[in-house]
């Protein structure tokens, strides 16, 4: 008993189980195809039900879960690529993308701050609400940034990237937003990697847009969300 | 590999310097994402050399998340206290979100052609 409890306590220990969980979880995914069944989501479900079966606290997990997650920002420095990929789509419509995406990062902002002030929503809960559309890595930064929880966050966000994933093609095709072009753009503004993974199958361009829409969001979300935070609570 | 990660960490260290800039509240990692894509677009760095150990830290960005999400479980109480206003906001503004980016940039779109064929 005493071996396994230090066995528990080892960083590697952890950081090998949680990639072995993650494994199982893709593999799952793959064989069910599904939008619910995300690797992530399983992986952090399982593993906070083994933390509360073993006793372990999240601090007994942190310094296992910081190796992993120091790997985010080089992640997030990684994206400079498709964006520099995509540098040309930018270009030769640069103003119709540049208004598109502000509105759209405003709107996303503002409409889900004050929502959550209205309906009594806590000023830290508001806080990390309000990067929620743009990537996990991305937003938890942000939220950090703003003195929101980003574990709240990262929550969130993967609830609102499942939720777009979902149903977001379908409420578009009855907003009668039809261009593929808007429609990836839109996708990926609004729900970021999960969105954008949803619309990669229709081809690279939707892809390319989507990204596109994730990237800008990301970088403008990052410049806009703490002014306009600052200025609502 | 040496030289790939090279370029990533230096960017993202030089980023870290950036974000101490006062009044602009951007995370390193974001600045450096910028700062990688200028030395692309420069030429400094080429795509081919770093595309291997980029697509690797994109493909597995999920992965490097689930430590923050487990996290989670010190708010359960914070979100079962607060669970309507979180879930009211994050889906009504989802779906705004999606509603004024498509039909603003179909609108622009559609508003430049017009523009353009009505100049020839």
């Amino acid at each position: 008993m005493e071996t396994v409890d230090t066995l528990l306590h080892t960083p590697v220990v952890l950081v090998s189980l949680t990639i072995l969980i993650y494994w199982g979880a893709g593999w799952l995914s793959a064989r069910f195809k599904s939008a619910l069944l995300n690797p992530m989501v399983i992986t952090i479900a399982l593993l906070i039900c083994f933390l509360k079966l073993t006793g372990l606290s999240y601090e007994d997990y942190s310094e296992s879960g910081r190796m992993i997650e120091f790997w985010l920002q080089p992640a997030i420095v990684a994206l400079g690529l498709p964006l520099y990929n995509e540098l040309r789509h930018i270009r030769r419509q640069f103003f119709s993308l540049l208004i598109t995406e502000v509105a759209g990062c405003a709107v996303g902002i503002i409409s889900v701050v004050l929502i959550a002030g209205w309906l009594g929503a806590s000023p830290e809960v508001i806080r990390s609400l309000a990067p929620k559309s743009v990537s996990t890595p991305i937003a938890i930064e942000i939220s950090r940034q703003l003195g929101g929880i980003p574990a709240l966050t990262s929550a969130i966000v993967v609830v609102v990237g499942m939720l777009g994933a979902m149903t977001g093609l379908k409420f578009m095709e009855w907003s009668s937003i039809r261009r593929p072009v808007s429609l990836s753009l839109s996708m990926g503004t609004a729900a970021h990697v999960m969105g954008t993974n949803r619309l990669a199958q229709y081809g690279d361009r939707y892809g390319a847009y989507a990204t596109l829409g994730l990237i800008i969001n990301g970088i403008l979300t990052a410049f806009l969300a703490g002014p306009i935070v600052d200025l609502l609570i | 590999m040496a030289k790939q990660f090279g370029i990533i960490f230096a960017c993202l260290a030089a980023g870290h310097l950036l974000s101490y800039i006062p009044g602009l509240n951007i995370p390193a990692s974001i600045w450096g994402m910028l700062l990688l894509t200028v030395l692309l677009e420069r030429g400094v760095v080429k795509a081919a050399t770093i595309a291997p150990i980029c697509k690797f830290l994109i493909s597995n960005m999920a992965f490097f998340f689930v430590p923050p999400g487990v996290a989670l479980m010190l708010y359960f109480d914070l979100i079962a206290a607060e669970w309507l206003p979180i879930t009211v906001a994050t889906v009504v503004s989802m779906l705004l979100v999606l509603l004024v980016t498509g039909r603003l940039h179909q609108y622009l779109h559609y508003r430049h052609k017009k523009h353009r064929h009505g100049n020839r």
